[in-house]
């Protein structure tokens, strides 16, 4: 049944981790991600788990020293913000390249310059393409519950991803609620112990040389394969979903959530803590008579393509709400896989990009009622529309 | 929904106290919901807290701009613009402060106004400015959003039973500036 517990996100971050049977932790402080790893510390001191804390210098040495446990058959967890996410960039890649299944939590965080500690999407997001699966979470039990799905997915044999649980910096992981913490007993039915599905193991008995210079023609393949695998994981990330809810009670959609799209004529599309807002925006315009839904991308890699292009069929309008930006284009980056993966479709769209949130501002309910009011007016004329910067003045 | 803006200084317990009402809130039986949001993480700055409370999931994760209750844990605060910003017509006002109403320049749209000397409780009791808990007794007394005794069942589980004397006291203390209980 799981215990009630009124914590943070990133407590919740840290006591599912508990549940997961953890061989290592590595960790390096970084606002606002500290309590995570700080709570796990505690946790490994008063000897509630039985798990390797390492406390390291670096970022990069933490992602270094859990590679290497991984690599050793562990199961292994770290968190990380902003800059610390930037200075892991190195061994973050490798990680994923090398195939190896962990969870690290990103409490997201607007990246420097200007100097910033606050909110914001661009560091998970700018890493992207780097080959984890990265998923969002809206509130602190989606944090909790994603912990645990995150490495059901992460270790599927036919997976081998690392995974980004990703929650808002301050909006959710200092955000305070119930949240219920799950029973031992239960997190053990729907995640085994782990194993290594590509022996042979680090060993010191029997050494082996990992990770040879390969060449390009034998490298492809490996991508080849590694985007493969990304595809393969909506249907685990589906399945998985629907195995926890078998277990817990709690479903989340998988890929997406849809609320109040099937009669939608106007979509919301957002992701992670704004998603609340959001649908509170939705049914205040449902009160009024006006025929508004919400879709939440809850994993950004792999890209929800076809589920999104499903669920926006036969809408009108709909309009993408970024907490970062893309520097290339003059929208957020959300927005521009979401026409892409409509592009294929006749469907035509009135549709624009939204951005806000940025370095610790807000993303209102205000903000969310004024976007379907713009919807309102560009409904029935298809077409891009100029981008959205939800600034207060 | 209730919603309710906490400003205080760093070091006054803000966060601490806010946890607390949402605490009580969850173990009643209802939703609660906290968010703090910081300048620079230092003694002294101003703190703002994002307080929910409701007996419906509360979903939006938002700062709060039209509150339905100020609770201010210094009454400096109180010549900052945003101290006061928003407040609902009608909305309660709860403050820490010996000041009278003039003084205060508490808004005309105020509807219940009280103040409780919750550092001159802490002084007398701990020794020091430690306001925060005797302020929960105090919103114990003038709004019925959690359950009396759950609050100060919670203030024992976090800080002990000293500090339930001086939430105590405060609850006896109360000044009703405006309005009526």
């Amino acid at each position: 049944m799981g215990t009630l517990k009124v914590i943070t996100g990133n407590y919740a971050a840290a006591e599912a981790a508990a549940k997961c049977r953890l061989d290592l932790i590595a960790a390096y402080p970084i606002t606002p991600q500290s309590s995570v790893v700080e709570h796990l510390a505690e946790l490994v001191y008063n000897g509630e788990i039985d798990t390797d804390m390492v406390q390291v210098e670096s970022e990069h040495t933490a992602m270094s020293v859990v590679q290497g446990g991984a690599v050793a058959g562990g199961r292994v967890f770290t968190a990380t913000s902003a800059q610390g996410l930037a200075l892991m960039y190195e061994p973050y890649f490798r990680m994923s390249t090398l195939r190896l299944p962990m969870v690290m939590a990103i409490a997201t965080r607007e990246m420097t310059s200007p100097e910033t500690i606050w909110s914001g999407q661009q560091d998970a997001v700018s890493v992207r393409e780097a080959g984890w699966i990265q998923m969002f979470c809206d509130d602190n039990q989606e944090i909790a519950d994603m912990i645990v799905q995150g490495y059901m997915i992460s270790e599927d044999p036919e997976i081998c991803i690392p995974v980004n649980v990703c929650y808002d910096g301050f909006y959710s992981s200092h955000l305070t609620s119930g949240v219920i913490i799950p029973d031992q007993e239960e997190v053990d039915k729907v995640l085994p112990p782990h194993r290594l599905h590509h022996p042979p193991i680090l060993d010191p008995d029997s050494p082996l040389a990992l990770d040879p210079m390969t060449p390009g023609e034998l490298l492809m393949h490996y991508r080849k394969s590694h985007l493969e695998a990304m595809q393969r994981a909506q249907d685990v990330i589906d399945d998985v979903d629907r195995r926890f809810a078998q277990v817990f009670g709690r479903s989340y959609g998988g890929m997406i959530e849809e609320y109040r799209c099937e009669d939608a004529d106007l979509v919301l599309i957002t992701m992670g803590g704004s998603t609340g807002a959001g649908k509170d925006a939705v049914d205040a315009a449902r009160e009024k008579g006006i025929a508004a839904g919400l879709i939440k991308i809850r994993f950004y890699r792999p890209f929800p393509a076809k589920r999104i292009a499903a669920a926006l069929k036969g809408k009108k309008a709909f309009c993408v709400v970024d907490r970062s930006v893309s520097f290339g284009w003059n929208c957020g980056s959300m927005y521009v896989e979401t026409l892409a993966a409509l592009a294929a479709g006749q469907e035509r769209y009135a549709s624009f990009s939204a951005i806000g949130g940025l370095g610790g501002a807000d993303i209102s309910y205000r903000d969310m009622v004024a976007m379907i009011e713009r919807l309102c007016q560009i409904q029935d004329q298809p077409g891009e529309y100029d981008t959205c910067w939800l600034m207060k003045d | 929904m209730k919603e309710i803006r906490l400003h205080g200084r760093g070091g006054q317990g803000v966060v601490k106290a806010s946890q607390i009402i949402v605490r009580a809130a969850v173990v009643g039986g209802g939703n609660g919901q906290f968010i703090p949001f910081f300048g620079v993480e230092r003694k002294g700055s101003p703190v703002f807290g994002y307080l929910r409370l409701s007996d419906t999931e509360i979903r939006r994760k938002t700062q709060i701009y039209e509150p339905d209750m100020l609770i201010i844990m210094d009454d400096s605060l109180v010549s900052l613009p945003q101290t006061y910003d928003g407040l609902k017509p009608g909305g309660v006002i709860l403050i820490n402060s010996t000041k009278t109403l003039p003084e205060l320049a508490i808004p005309d749209q105020a509807g219940l106004v009280a103040e409780v000397d919750a550092s001159g409780i802490s002084e007398d009791i701990f020794g020091r400015n430690l306001p925060n808990t005797a302020v929960l007794g105090a919103f114990a007394k003038i709004v019925d959003l959690v359950d009396r005794e759950i609050l100060f069942d919670e203030i024992n589980k976090a800080f002990g039973e000293k500090n339930v004397v001086a939430a105590r006291r405060a609850f006896d203390q109360v000044v009703i500036l405006r309005g009526e209980l």
